[in-house]
């Protein structure tokens, strides 16, 4: 009997476009819409927290005390002494992380003519990080050949990558000589040769307009800095970020190496805890939070008031069966079955037309760069949505509720219909 | 009332008069300290002492200087920067560093950076000016440095194209050095703090043997700049002022 029902009910939403059609795309609308803010707000996040963490802040960092208070200026000359025992022992106590040194460093770049003079030149900010391996963990984790647009990656020692576009600004060939004119960790001048390999373009604005990713071995040579390192970068394997377990290793780590004494020494900090990015999250995941259940909310009234009109509009054919003896549960019922299979359809048309979308922007993302010429902010300028186990059913369950909901408000009506009034209504 | 007008008068020309018989003018103290710091060319082989925050590094160089505008500068030790030369022409410069076999123009912010570490940067280097021509000065005081009496002298730059937009000089009233220098930016901030030790008369002139530079800026114990050898009005090639000089 309720396969009947059920059938039936089927059978008239499909023959009755005017019951089915309208309702199921409202409902689809809804879902789909939630799906995509939902996944494209997540992506912004995880991005924002991605692009920081591989080029910035690592899950955790060890700087010097005094370096890390002046970390924007890149002061290599208070940069990590000893770097070798110091990653022997991270790598004892912390098997299960990926550590990494890095020097960051800022200088002049300057092309050669044919007679060794200055043809060109320009400000370079450099990353000097550990591409002695082919497979190393940081040619992964900055997505080095990924972001390969030109030549090949570094094979030989003093070889480099350069951004793209400062290549092109510079006029710089594959195989061309740089000089890097910087200062070393004394604070002397330095000049050092090296040879472009490659070009790169990464997607982030401030790394694009003029760097230089060169083997941390070479920055040494160059920069005086035999078995030291700016920064000391560490990384979970699965390279998810746990802002509880990376809090509790920087805290370990700096109980171990307190030296309130020493303003050289090693203090590591958690991705959270560095630039206010726990508070920057905190509030932007409150923000989501917030912008994505106003949304639901709004859609919830949308659809349940959708719910409440096709009731309304029906208010003659319900007249006319209850003349011809359907009893009013019976049609109460017949309603809320219409209303889940609407529902159900509705919602699942939705959100699967909002996670294609969704997988579509996670997979090739819409590129905003030239929007975002002088942006000095590290992330990715192509905007990119992520699908989450949240994004399968933050459109579906308000388009299933809501639209019930609805037709349950609506449905009430039917028991205030008197049935001695319905062939003097009906005869209107 | 008239009395007490007149009174009050007489005192404030009479202090006026006093004052100016007491303090020089700020032209004069200049022209005398440019007449006797300054000299046609020099050659000057120094070390420079940099007292930084892990630990203190000297570099000895030999330097020619030719008036404002020219100086050629070779450095001798340690081992990392021996042989790296730069050259003033103008208000361009040049390094070339054996190392890489370049020469590089140092031009925009670069001009800021420090040199070899130190507390002056390579626009103190390309500067050497005559005050006179630069600066429109003040006395406002007198003082006693390391035992000797001094003008205390505020200096306001005339020309736009100069490092320092003032500064405040501390001249030996007898021997026209001054002993000690505070140069401030436009916005009236202490940029620099100079110390001229060692006074020695050397061929006629009073010159000091050994400057402590002080970036206020950075943090460590300044720079010392200590003259081991000065001659005054030399035979000087010109060719020492070339670029084809840097490679030799």
């Amino acid at each position: 009997m309720k396969n009947a029902m059920l059938l039936f009910s089927i059978k008239g939403l499909l023959r009755d476009r005017s019951r089915s059609l309208f309702p199921i795309l409202m409902v689809s609308a809804g879902a789909f819409l939630c799906v995509c803010l939902h996944s494209s707000m997540k992506g912004t996040v995880t991005d924002m927290v991605d692009s920081a963490a591989r080029f910035d802040t690592g899950h955790v960092k060890i700087m010097t005390r005094v370096y890390n208070e002046l970390a924007d200026q890149m002061p290599n000359d208070l940069a990590l002494m000893g770097v070798g025992n110091l990653l022997e022992k991270l790598k004892r106590k912390h098997p299960d992380m990926i550590w990494t040194p890095r020097i960051k460093f800022g200088g002049l770049l300057d092309i050669p003519d044919e007679n060794g003079l200055t043809r060109t030149q320009g400000p370079v900010f450099g990353i000097g990080v550990d591409m002695s391996a082919r497979h190393s963990p940081d040619t992964k984790i900055l997505n080095l050949e990924k972001a390969l647009v030109r030549g090949r990656m570094p094979g030989h020692k003093t070889e480099i990558l350069i951004s793209d576009s400062f290549a092109r600004k510079l006029d710089l060939k594959i195989g061309e000589t740089a000089t890097l004119l910087g200062s070393t960790m004394y604070g002397a001048t330095t000049t050092y040769n090296f040879k472009v390999a490659g070009t790169v373009r990464f997607g982030m604005t401030p790394l694009d307009r003029s760097t230089m990713i060169a083997d941390i071995d070479d920055v040494r040579m160059a920069l005086d800095m035999a078995d030291s390192a700016g920064e000391i970068m560490g990384y979970t394997n699965d390279m998810l970020y746990d802002d509880k377990r990376m809090t509790g290793i920087a805290d370990a780590f700096n109980r171990d190496f307190a030296d309130p004494d020493d303003e050289f020494e090693p203090v590591m900090q958690s991705l959270g805890e560095q630039g206010m990015m726990r508070d920057l999250l905190r509030l932007v995941n409150v923000m989501v939070a917030i912008v994505v259940s106003i949304f639901v909310f709004a859609m919830s009234v949308v659809l349940w008031n959708a719910g409440l009109m096709n009731g309304i509009r029906r208010y003659g054919e319900i007249g006319v069966r209850l003349a011809m003896g359907e009893s009013k549960g019976g049609l109460y019922r017949s309603m809320i079955v219409e209303s889940v299979c609407i529902g159900i359809a509705g919602s699942a048309l939705g959100t699967a037309a909002g996670l294609a979308v969704s997988y579509w922007l996670q997979q090739n993302g819409i590129d905003f760069s030239s929007m975002m010429q002088k942006s000095a902010i590290l992330r990715s300028s192509v905007w990119r949505a992520q699908v989450t186990s949240v994004s399968y059913y933050i459109g579906f369950l308000p388009g299933v509720f809501a639209s019930v909901i609805g037709t349950m408000f609506a449905g009430i009506g039917i028991y205030r219909r008197q049935t001695s009034q319905l062939f003097r209504e009906l005869e209107v | 009332m008239k009395f007490i007008i007149t009174f009050f008068t007489v005192l404030l020309l009479t202090a006026s008069a006093l004052y100016a018989e007491n303090y020089p003018s700020g032209k004069a103290i200049l022209d005398a300290i440019d007449r006797n710091m300054t000299s046609e060319n020099r050659i000057i082989v120094s070390k420079m002492v940099i007292h930084g925050r892990r630990g203190t590094r000297t570099i000895r160089s030999k330097t020619w200087s030719e008036g404002e505008t020219e100086a050629f500068t070779e450095y001798l030790s340690p081992a990392r920067e021996k042989g790296i030369k730069m050259l003033k022409s103008g208000d361009m410069l040049w390094t070339y560093s054996p190392n890489t076999d370049r020469t590089i123009r140092i031009s925009g912010h670069m001009l800021r950076q420090s040199v070899m570490g130190s507390d002056l940067s390579y626009e103190d280097m390309m500067e050497d000016p005559e005050l006179s021509r630069h600066y429109k000065a003040a006395v406002t005081g007198k003082e006693t440095i390391d035992g000797r009496p001094c003008w205390i002298v505020e200096l306001t730059a005339t020309t736009p194209a100069i490092a320092y937009q003032s500064r405040k000089l501390w001249t030996d009233r007898e021997r026209n050095v001054p002993l000690k220098q505070e140069l401030f930016a436009k916005s009236g901030k202490l940029l620099k703090r100079l110390e001229l030790k060692d006074v020695a008369q050397i061929e006629g002139r009073w010159f000091p043997k050994r400057m402590i530079f002080k970036d206020m800026l950075k943090k460590g114990k300044g720079t010392e700049f200590i003259i081991e050898n000065i001659r005054f009005d030399q035979e000087i090639p010109r060719h020492i002022f070339s670029k084809a000089a840097l490679r030799k």
